[in-house]
């Protein structure tokens, strides 16, 4: 995934994160009935555990994009990182890796950072060719990954470029746990004068750091997803536990 | 999904067994491979609990207990558990708790069974897991003793009391009474607290004593400044120090009074009485003692102390560390008391002197079974026919007096009695200069001793300055080290070629090994060179080792290997001593092997055999290609 800066681009991060998290069986029930591609349509109604579901007992699948740029608008997915896991175990031999060709211009900042080239996709198939299967290894789990606008939105713009219509899903962000861990610290009167608030990095590795987990390379798709899938267990371990309900976490 | 694999496979390929695996087998492992995070505290395997999957750490520790509750092992990144439960019934033998955050990696049981029944060198090291079956025994000893093995700031009752340079000598003693204490820390006025943390706010150390021998008998008046009378020098502890390690730097600077510091700020004083409530019979004890004797007579009425001290630090189950520090610093309480008493004999020195300590006594790993080696630096001003009288008259009042207190006559005459041996400072750094700068492997078979020196009286900054300007030149010099890895070959474990001991060729002891001849001399040997190669400044083998390990210049773990081999073969060595003394038979280095556990031959021969490897790797390193 991308690592960015304080502000993510999308109104949809900024929602008040008191809301309480959407009834997903009932949404996806009702997206179900909505959708027109039966791929989507299947993905719907394989449906999703019901919210007060102990986190234990959830089958999870974290995912980890890597993208063109930062714009969901403009920019496209170049790979994806999915690891099925549930809290107890990462199964890593079920993950999958995938380069896709992207509808957007790799730009040579993006190139940097995940380090796949221009050859590379050009050889790599389009995403219309695996989102069936993508959607199948979604079907019935909920997500986990780091910071939600980036899969939720570039997987939700990219199916409605490909098929017209896009895709809600219900997800874990670990980066969203992580601030919550940091956001009622009290701040005293004059740290907040002089905006000296504790800065405290939710970035992957460095909130990987705080629990004690290796450092990894970055910005592979898989490996990402592996360390968003470790971060949660971790995390969960530490300020909720295996009893949780769902609900509790996604949104 | 290929780049991830390697990632794994280069991690596991790092530590053992997987080292032994060809990459194929490694990349099996790697692509099965499961996650799973426990916190720290949590359990990770019951007793009973079915297990489906072998356990590799990937970060942080965990501790593996015995059914019974006693700590079976502690294992770190590389470390691996569960394979006794796989082996047998696949229900889980010993429990494991994550000691910190831990990451780990679960390799199904399928492909664990597959790797076992496939690779032979894989199952040989999962079965019978050497390392970790050493390890565990010199942990038990080295867990057993929770006084020498506490730390000091478990000692400490309260906040140090403090006067500021600038109070006066009633005011310290008003202090004193009220607080009823036996020491003031003088701390520097005007220097803010946490200003550089510590040396510059502490101006030193203020006791009852000074009060009474640098007051009161010499009729200072009470308004004199604390400044005047206080011990500016500081010696000073660390907070995470163990009590044994403050007992000693008591010792060696002969001070009552210790301040303790945690990152750089006093939290507490110990004294010697802290130390000594817990323990009244010590080696301190001896050391105070020898201190007071006024006689080599009196000296000599010592050595059954020495004797009983030993007995009893061992029995305390105190590591070979402590027993060896502890029984140099009794060796050279020894010297630097018979040096004292020389002095009262023959008047002041005509030139300033230090006298050294060489081999065991200055890599403090002394024994009860030991021979003296010594030598003296003299100053560059001295001239042998005006001064070498006085200094063989002392020399030889301390040999005497150290062989009648048990200390043995050096064979090879490595002592101060002998001329060459006691030369000006000058001529010793031409010594080493030869040495190192010519070294063949006869001059340094002779002189390896003087690479272990320690100054024990007079001027010990000549030994420091040797062993600084030893530790520059030794640094990279291929030569030198090669010499000195190749007379560390000569001695060599008593291994047979099936790997069964090999008994001493001959003479009466037929059916024994030596211990030190072929365990701990050799070791010691070997961490030298290593140690002259990195330019350490330890003298200690462990403390040698560290260093070495922290240099890396040895393969991942096998420094870890060596300390364990080195404490297990000094260990064997230091009980067979102790129950010598126990049935009141001269106490030697000779092991009978057929008297030995299985338990003990199956370590012993494990370590013996980390040696070996040592010596391999210490030929290839140093040797190769130099040998003409």
């Amino acid at each position: 995934m991308f690592y960015i800066g304080k502000h993510p681009f999308n109104p949809a991060s900024r929602q008040p994160a008191a809301a309480s998290p959407p009834p997903w069986p009932a949404r996806m029930a009702e997206l179900a009935r909505r959708a027109r591609h039966p791929a989507l349509r299947a993905f719907y109604r394989a449906g999703v555990v019901t919210p007060d579901t102990a986190i234990g007992q959830v089958p999870l699948l974290a995912m980890d994009f890597e993208t063109t740029g930062t714009d969901a608008r403009r920019d496209d997915i170049v790979s994806i990182g999915l690891v099925p896991m549930t809290l107890q175990r990462i199964r890593l031999q079920h993950g999958h890796h995938w380069l896709l060709k992207p509808r957007a211009p790799l730009r040579d900042e993006s190139v940097v950072i995940h380090g796949i080239t221009h050859s590379e996709v050009e050889k790599a198939p389009d995403l219309n060719a695996l989102f069936i299967t993508l959607l199948e290894l979604m079907a019935g789990k909920v997500l986990v990954v780091h910071h939600r606008g980036i899969e939720r939105q570039f997987l939700d713009a990219a199916l409605q470029r490909r098929i017209g219509e896009g895709i809600a899903f219900p997800c874990i962000d670990t980066l969203a746990l992580e601030a919550r861990q940091h956001r009622h610290r009290p701040v005293s009167l004059a740290a907040r004068l002089f905006s000296r608030r504790p800065r405290v990095s939710l970035r992957l590795p460095e909130s990987r750091t705080r629990y004690n987990l290796p450092r990894y390379p970055a910005h592979n798709a898989l490996t990402d997803a592996l360390a968003c899938a470790e971060l949660l267990q971790a995390q969960v371990a530490h300020h909720f536990s295996a009893e949780t309900p769902v609900e509790a976490l996604w949104c | 999904m290929q780049a991830e694999h390697q990632d794994m496979i280069d991690f596991l390929r790092r530590y053992p067994p997987f080292d032994a695996l060809p990459v194929d087998a490694l990349a099996l492992a790697a692509a099965n491979i499961e996650v799973s995070y426990f916190k720290a505290g949590s359990h990770i395997l019951s007793f009973g609990q079915q297990v489906d999957a072998w356990y590799v750490i990937r970060s942080g520790a965990v501790e593996v207990y015995r059914r019974n509750g006693d700590l079976y092992n502690r294992l770190s990144a590389g470390g691996y558990f569960g394979q006794f439960g796989l082996l047998r019934e696949s229900s889980v033998r010993f429990p494991v708790t994550a000691l910190e955050d831990t990451l780990a990696w679960l390799i199904p049981a399928p492909v664990f069974h597959q790797l076992f029944t496939q690779y032979e060198a894989f199952a040989d090291v999962v079965e019978v897991e050497d390392r970790t079956r050493l390890r565990h025994t010199v942990a038990r000893s080295e867990d057993a003793n929770e006084l020498l093995t506490s730390r000091i700031d478990t000692l400490i009752g309260r906040k140090p009391v403090t006067i500021e340079t600038s109070g006066t000598v009633r005011e310290a003693a008003i202090t004193m009474s009220t607080e009823g204490v036996s020491s003031l820390l003088v701390m520097n006025a005007g220097v803010p607290e946490g200003a550089m943390g510590n040396a510059a706010r502490m101006a030193g150390m203020l006791t009852d004593r000074d009060l009474r021998t640098r007051v009161i008998a010499k009729g200072l008046s009470v308004d004199t400044p604390v400044s005047e009378i206080m011990t500016p020098e500081l010696i000073y502890g660390e907070h995470h120090q163990m009590v044994f390690e403050a007992m000693l730097t008591m010792m060696r600077h002969n001070v009552h009074h210790l301040p303790v510091l945690r990152q750089g700020q006093p939290i507490g004083v110990i004294s010697q009485s802290d130390i000594l409530r817990y323990e009244s019979q010590n080696s301190l004890f001896v050391v105070s003692r020898i201190f007071h004797a006024n006689s080599v007579a009196e000296l000599c009425a010592l050595s059954g102390e020495v004797r009983t001290c030993f007995r009893r630090i061992v029995r305390e189950d105190a590591n070979s560390k402590m027993i060896g520090s502890a029984m140099a610093v009794i060796g050279r309480s020894f010297t630097q008391r018979l040096l004292e008493l020389a002095e009262q004999q023959l008047g002041p020195p005509p030139v300033p002197y230090c006298f050294l300590a060489l081999g065991s006594m200055a890599r403090q790993e002394q024994l009860i079974v030991t021979d003296q080696d010594n030598a003296l630096v003299l100053d560059n001003s001295f001239d042998p026919r005006r001064h070498d009288g006085w200094f063989l008259a002392l020399a030889t009042f301390v040999s005497d007096g150290l062989a009648a207190c048990g200390y043995r006559y050096c064979n090879g005459g490595i002592m101060a009695t002998t001329a060459r041996w006691r030369q000006p400072l000058a001529v010793w750094e031409r010594y080493f200069a030869d040495w190192i700068g010519k070294p063949t492997p006869q001059t340094l078979l002779d002189s390896a001793i003087f690479f272990d020196l320690d100054g024990v009286w007079g001027n010990t900054e000549w030994a420091e300055h040797l062993s600084q300007s030893i530790a520059q030149q030794t640094r990279h010099n291929a030569r030198f080290l090669a010499c000195m890895a190749r007379n560390a070959l000569l001695r060599t474990p008593p291994l047979g070629f099936f790997k069964g001991f090999v008994m001493e060729p001959s003479g009466q002891h037929s059916r024994s090994i030596n211990m030190k001849r072929r365990g701990t001399a050799p070791l010691a040997d070997l961490i030298r060179v290593h140690a002259l190669a990195i330019g350490s400044r330890a003298r200690n083998s462990f403390e040698r080792l560290q260093e070495i390990i922290e240099a890396d210049i040895l393969p991942h773990g096998r420094g870890q290997d060596l300390r364990d081999a080195l404490e297990f073969i000094s260990m064997v060595r230091i009980r067979h001593q102790a129950l010598d003394l126990d049935a009141e038979r001269q106490p030697d280095n000779n092991i009978e092997p057929e008297n030995l556990s299985d338990f003990e031959r199956k370590n012993l021969k494990d370590a013996f055999q980390i040696l070996s490897n040592a010596q391999k790797f210490l030929k290839y390193r140093y040797q190769a290609g130099r040998i003409r």
